[in-house]
């Protein structure tokens, strides 16, 4: 059992912190305190053409890792600008590891002939995950990561959420089943600009590993949202798949409807991708610059909610969060399992940075 | 002079014991001696109650086999076979060992021959591992509430969407029937095959021997075999099937071919294998025209242009040592399926020194080829179907958890129309009328009544596969293929968790 919520302005109008702590804080009954975080999109945009990359690194301000780590990147990308991620601990967390963010280039003449941009920057990701003692949190452009052991209005106070703005959030409230309790296994996963925060327990696991591992992926936490991230990462961004296509992927109709219907496009997606299907109990959001997807697993075991209000949409694993923040959302409605709930942006991702920041005061 | 010949008599371990209480034999009864087709129960004449002479059933201890023909088909269930082993004294020099040597040096002599698979001790690893199931954290999926998919397709899938998907093979349950040829098994065990596969929804391979004209209405759940021998091989026969098998090899013989003799090449048999009648059908070792890997490319490739590239080509191949670097080779020379056949597999006839000693097991051979093939990228370029000692429906599910995308099964098929696992299919004189051809003898399948044990039994393991994956939080059979985390290992030691990828239980 975890909680998830998720708040997404299609008009990018920026809203700050404190929100997503109030509507994560009251499904406190769906953790345990073993994890919780958020996601935010919108938060640096005088960086907005750079990577973000959050990096937790084992220890104190003095550890070792970081110089290892820094000088690895250094050697890989441009460093515009690094420094530590303010924490504020209290007498819930009064510790932690050492958080340090970093916007960064890739340097273009180390690609690959056959690498992209992104594919660069995601083996970097990589490679600094296998390294000792530092975990790569978040590494989007114009998004960040914040999480760690706790409940999620902890983290929030940990890191003064409140203090940062986005016009999309999401957050994780986690009862661990699987994995042990971790600063770096807490929620959202993110790779790139994807988040993903989940409530489930996928029993495709296996499958869907030995099924990315086939194509380059790494799984280092052994988490199921690691893997649906990177399911989804690998349909969408290297197979070119629609966001639709992709979540039918995960979650496909029955072969007797494939039959009826006589769908070849989804007889043929089911086919290939068999080993992409996310079996087993989950509820999720996944969400990158350009928009978000709300996907439950076929048989519905699992909760969410959507609601819209406006321009603003949410999805909850509960309605009291909904409730919470719009007492009054027009529409409020159960999407079927399987069928995703899919919310893209009206407006475009080449807006100025001033032109965003004048729409701060709007919400 | 001494006359040697009872030096090397051997008294078979079992025979018919007759309950002359309930024996009806003062009746004229004498089923028994009709049903044993190896001559063991003859007819004693002894007086009966009323004076009158009499004949009651009697084991000649000299053929038995165990096949329980006789105790299945006494009306009064007056029989029951009795074990009776020779017992020699010495601890090293046991009982099978001293025997076959007598075999060997008396008046038959020559190589020991054997039917069905190997009886070793070597360790049947599907027993070690255990499925896992859900408790609390996630709940289990009830197959009589929500919908539970086994439907698998077999055959070339590309990468990603977009590209070219290959020919398919549609399963509505991922068990295919094995390859027994014409001539080993009878025309009515191959119409039993064929109504059931359609029926159900999956596929029965004719083995070598050629495909009966009066089959081919069934061709669309047919896989036709192209071996050694190429017995029944034409253009037509390629056509008129669903997939064309290569067979390599054979887990109860792995480099060896076959043999079928020339008194079972009966007319039917001759037509259809494209031989003379009364010939022997000598299939040999290797093909003559693969004796390496490019080879083999050039003969799917001859297939695959004589049936247009309509239907997948699958290669099978005896599990030995070396089948990992093999399946990639197979993969890579375009095969669209490779069939993996383990030590246990099955067969007609089989040198029995070859039968127990050659191979290596389905699961070991399966778990490696599988991780080879994925770790190579090419896993999804080809299915994997395991054979060779698949004996209940828990084994199709741990095969799959080990990468197979699909099993067949033979010797399952076989005792589901009564087989009793006796040994004796090259003597064709199966009590059964499976193995042979003889009249009287094959008619005792009934294709009807074979056809419908043949859907129960697929429709029996469909339902406990189905279970099983409920039980897991599984609702969909491909979330399965691969997923050694389902699996852990009880009892195996560190190297042989290695191989199969899976961890062993409590870790």
């Amino acid at each position: 059992m975890c909680g998830i919520v998720g708040i997404i302005n299609t008009d990018r109008k920026l809203i700050d912190g404190g929100y997503i702590r109030e509507a994560i804080r009251i499904q406190k009954e769906r953790g345990n305190g073993l994890g919780g975080g958020f996601a935010v999109y919108g938060i640096y945009p005088e960086h907005r053409d750079k990577y973000a990359f959050h990096i937790m690194f084992e220890g104190n301000r003095h550890s070792p890792y970081i110089p290892v780590v820094e000088d690895y990147l250094k050697s890989r990308m441009n460093i515009y600008q690094s420094e530590q991620i303010p924490v504020y601990p209290n007498d819930r967390i009064p510790k932690g590891p050492h958080f340090k963010r970093y916007f960064l280039k890739p340097l273009a003449e180390f690609f690959s002939p056959e690498q992209t941009e992104e594919d660069y920057v995601v083996e970097i990701v990589m490679t600094i995950n296998k390294m000792p003692g530092a975990y790569v949190v978040s590494s989007g452009k114009n998004m960040g990561v914040f999480k760690g052991m706790g409940y999620p209005e902890d983290i929030a106070d940990y890191f003064r959420i409140e203090d940062y703005k986005g016009y999309m959030w999401t957050a994780h409230n986690r009862f661990p089943t699987n994995t042990p309790g971790w600063w770096g296994g807490a929620h959202p996963f993110a790779i790139l600009d994807k988040a993903v925060v989940h409530n489930g327990e996928i029993t495709s696991y296996g499958t869907n590993v030995r099924w990315l591992e086939m194509y380059g992926y790494y799984c280092m936490l052994k988490t199921d949202t690691e893997v649906i991230t990177y399911i989804y990462d690998k349909l969408t961004r290297t197979d070119k798949l629609a966001p639709e296509n992709a979540c039918y992927v995960m979650a496909p109709s029955l072969w007797e409807d494939i039959d009826r219907t006589k769908d070849e496009k989804k007889k043929a997606l089911r086919q290939i991708y068999g080993s992409a299907i996310v079996n087993g109990p989950f509820g999720i959001v996944i969400t990158n610059q350009n928009g978000a997807i709300v996907l439950n697993d076929r048989n519905k075991l699992r909760p969410v909610v959507c609601a819209k209000a406006g321009s603003t949409f949410y999805a909850s694993s509960e309605e009291c969060s909904i409730r919470l923040l719009s007492p009054d959302a027009d529409m409020i409605w159960s999407p079927k399992g399987g069928e995703p709930v899919i919310i893209e942006f009206s407006v475009e991702e080449n807006l100025t940075v001033e032109k965003i920041k004048s729409s701060w005061t709007l919400w | 002079m001494t006359d040697m010949k009872n030096n090397w008599k051997i008294i078979p371990s079992f025979h018919p014991e007759f309950d002359l209480e309930r024996c009806d034999y003062e009746n004229g009864c004498s089923i028994c001696v009709k049903e044993c087709s190896f001559g063991e129960i003859s007819l004693k004449p002894v007086k009966g109650k009323d004076g009158k002479v009499c004949y009651r059933p009697w084991a000649n201890r000299s053929a038995c086999n165990a096949c329980q023909r006789c105790v299945k088909m006494c009306p009064q269930n007056a029989i029951h076979i009795a074990s009776q082993p020779m017992h020699t004294s010495h601890g090293y020099w046991t009982t099978n060992y001293v025997s076959n040597l007598w075999r060997q040096a008396g008046s038959k002599g020559g190589v020991l021959l054997v039917g069905t698979g190997a009886t070793g001790p070597q360790k049947r690893y599907f027993d070690y591992m255990m499925f896992d199931a859900c408790q609390v954290t996630n709940p289990s999926i009830d197959p009589l509430r929500e919908p539970m998919e086994i439907r698998t397709y077999l055959g070339r899938k590309p990468h990603c969407y977009g590209e070219e998907i290959g020919p398919q093979l549609e399963l509505e349950v991922p068990i295919m029937f094995a390859a027994m040829s014409f001539g080993a098994v009878n025309l009515r065990v191959h119409e039993a095959e064929a109504k059931a596969t359609r029926e159900v929804g999956t596929y029965w391979n004719t083995g070598e021997g050629g495909f009966h004209q009066r089959l081919r209405k069934y061709g669309g759940n047919t896989i036709v075999q192209v071996a050694s021998g190429r017995f029944g091989v034409s253009e037509d026969y390629l056509k008129s099937a669903a997939a064309v098998e290569i067979k390599i090899g054979q887990g109860a013989k792995p480099g060896i071919g076959g043999h079928l003799p020339g008194e079972k090449v009966s007319e039917a048999i001759s037509k259809t294998r494209m031989i003379p009648e009364g010939t022997d059908a000598l299939s040999p070792a290797p093909h003559h025209d693969i004796y390496s890997i490019e080879d083999l490319r050039q003969l799917i490739y001859a297939i695959k242009e004589a049936t247009e590239y309509k239907i997948p080509v699958a290669v099978k191949i005896a599990a030995v040592h070396n089948v990992a670097p093999i399946s990639s080779g197979i993969a890579r020379a375009g095969a669209d399926i490779i069939v993996i056949d383990g030590f246990r597999g099955g067969t007609g006839a089989t040198p029995f020194q070859i039968r127990q000693n050659t191979g290596i097991p389905i699961e070991l051979a399966l778990s490696a080829a599988d991780r080879r093939l994925r770790e190579e990228g090419i896993r999804n370029t080809v299915s994997l179907i395991a054979s060779g000692g698949i004996q209940c429906s828990s084994d199709v599910l741990k095969a799959i958890c080990l990468g197979a995308d699909a099993v067949y099964v033979g010797t399952p098929v076989l005792i589901a129309l009564g087989c009793g696992v006796c040994q004796r299919c090259f003597t064709g004189r199966c009590p059964y009328g499976i193995t042979t051809n003889k009249p009287g003898l094959a008619e005792r399948i009934d294709v009807e009544e074979a056809s419908g044990a043949l859907i129960r039994l697929l429709h029996a393991w469909a339902e406990e596969i189905k279970e099983l994956m409920g039980s897991m939080g599984i609702s969909a059979i491909e979330a399965l293929r691969g997923n050694r985390d389902r699996l852990r290992g009880i009892g195996l030691n560190e190297e042989e968790l290695k191989i199969l990828g899976i961890k062993h239980a409590g870790a």
